[in-house]
């Protein structure tokens, strides 16, 4: 009963053209049909923020939409931060400097919820910090390091902007 | 896990979305932001076998200011009506609810017909509806027709909604002189469902007296409740704290019948209504005196 439609959406700059059935997650379409598991999946019900990315440039849980629904539309995943391997992200470097991961299963999500709320706010205080995050879980690090983290990347993004 | 199969339709036209929905009733579900509908697929708690995707009809996404009244259509997002200045300046009540709403991802996607036609006790927005007495535009192929937030909520999970109707736009009134409103919830993280919460509204006469209020509470019932009792005791008296106090008390006590969850138990409940009762009314009361 369920048929397949063709869908291209495009992610991190490059177009892919895919059938899919209407039942398939976004998430699921970012992992298994375009390769890109850098997007996790924790809960599946939006709770958890593992599987955030860029809408359109806004952040959306790819777990609670249909990958039909991206036709048409462009994604950015945490694979499309970093210019290089030796390139990273002035938030990925803030990341790996504070130790804002663990084991890293919350990371992406965490990245992509933030990308987007320090460009819209350049000088956080904690607490506005803390309510950014406060839709990703993080079973690791007990937050800390994660907020630390976030204010050295605001002032890094700062530094690149001068 | 993953919802189980079904048909997809993305409508680019209202008449068309209308169509289907005559033609499948309540087989065809809408689909608007997905954030409540999808996870329960997910769940498989809910299994439709026909999506209606509202997500590419233009004239369900709107914020208008007719007269008296601020219109919003169905599909317009939550993270849209949050930054609109129409919304801030003359619906203040719902200006600050709707960042109590989830997270920001949430409200990227969620709507503000979903929430409302979702009919979640706790819920925010069927609370604001209802305290500022909205009214709901429901359309059909046969036609139309305009409910009040009274009559438009029916109990858990359900709205007066027909299953060929579509919920269209939701006219908000517009603020008014010498009124005061609050909008105040308790959760235990930002962006959670709140243990509890109100709308508060207070008007003031020209000697300062409560000529009238409205107290609307999430979570406590089977829909938003209005505690009716308790906004009648403040009536022509001064808007005091002992007054605040004695609302607080009936609306918790009598008002309202909390089942209680996993997070708070029903007399926390009660307790948590009673203290933001207060709080709410204070805030309200200093709003409508500069009003
Ligand atoms: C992690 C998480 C936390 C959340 N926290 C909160 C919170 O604190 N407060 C809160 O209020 N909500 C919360 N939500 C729910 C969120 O606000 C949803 O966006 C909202 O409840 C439903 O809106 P939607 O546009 O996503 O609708 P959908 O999920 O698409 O639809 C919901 C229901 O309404 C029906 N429907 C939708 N539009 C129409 C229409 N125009 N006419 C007729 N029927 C229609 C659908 O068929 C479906 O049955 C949360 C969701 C998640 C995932
Ligand atoms: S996997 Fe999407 S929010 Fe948890
Ligand atoms: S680092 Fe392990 S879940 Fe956050």
């Amino acid at each position: 009963m369920s048929n397949s439609y063709p869908i291209t959406v495009t992610i991190n700059g490059k177009t892919i053209e895919k059938q899919v059935e209407p039942r398939m997650l976004l998430a699921d379409f970012i992992r298994h049909e375009a390769g890109l598991t850098g997007t996790h999946v924790g809960c599946e019900h939006g709770v958890c923020g593992a599987c955030t990315v860029l809408f359109d440039g806004k952040p959306v849980r790819s777990c609670i939409m249909l990958a039909v629904q991206a036709n048409g539309h462009e994604l950015t995943t945490v694979e499309g931060l970093a210019q290089s391997e030796d390139n990273m992200h002035p938030i990925q470097n803030a990341f790996w400097e504070a130790h804002g991961l663990q084991c890293g299963f919350c990371t992406p999500g965490i990245l992509m919820t933030l990308v987007p709320f320090l460009e819209e706010n350049k000088n956080p205080n904690e607490a506005e910090v803390r309510e950014a995050i406060s839709g990703n879980l993080c079973r690791c690090t007990g937050y800390q390091h994660i907020v630390d983290a976030t204010l050295l990347a605001a002032k890094k993004l700062n530094e690149v902007a001068e | 896990m993953k919802p189980a199969p079904f048909e997809y339709h993305a409508p680019t036209s209202l008449d068309a979305a209308l169509a289907l929905k005559a033609e499948h009733g309540d087989d065809g579900k809408p689909l608007a932001g997905g954030q409540s509908l999808i996870p329960a697929m997910n769940f498989r708690v809910a299994q439709p076998s026909l999506l209606i995707d509202l997500n590419h009809i233009p004239e369900l996404r709107h914020i208008t200011k007719p007269n008296g009244s601020v219109h919003i259509g169905s599909m317009t997002l939550q993270s849209s009506a949050e930054r609109d200045k129409l919304i801030a300046e003359h619906v203040p009540l719902l200006h600050e609810a709707i960042p109590n709403i989830a997270h920001p991802q949430i409200r990227n996607r969620g709507t503000i017909g979903g929430s409302l036609a979702h009919a979640d006790p706790a819920s925010e927005l069927p609370v604001v509806a209802l305290a500022l007495g909205a009214r709901f535009r429901a359309q059909s192929s046969a036609g139309e027709r305009w409910i009040e937030a009274k009559d438009f909520f029916a109990g858990l999970f359900a709205t007066a909604l027909q299953t060929d109707e579509l919920l269209t736009e939701i006219a908000f009134p517009t603020k008014t002189a010498r009124t005061g409103y609050c909008f105040t919830e308790v959760a235990r993280r930002h962006g959670d469902y709140a243990m509890a919460g109100l709308a508060a509204i207070v008007e003031l006469d020209a000697n300062d007296k409560i000529a009238a209020a409205k107290l609307v509470y999430l979570n406590v019932g089977d829909g938003p409740v209005d505690a009716a009792s308790a906004a009648a005791s403040l009536i022509g008296k001064a808007p005091e704290a002992a007054a605040f106090k004695e609302a607080g008390r009936i609306a918790s006590q009598e008002d309202m019948h909390p089942f209680g969850n996993v997070h708070a138990t029903p007399e926390y409940q009660r307790h948590l209504s009673a203290v933001l009762t207060e709080r709410a009314l204070a805030t309200a009361t200093q709003r409508a005196k500069v009003a």
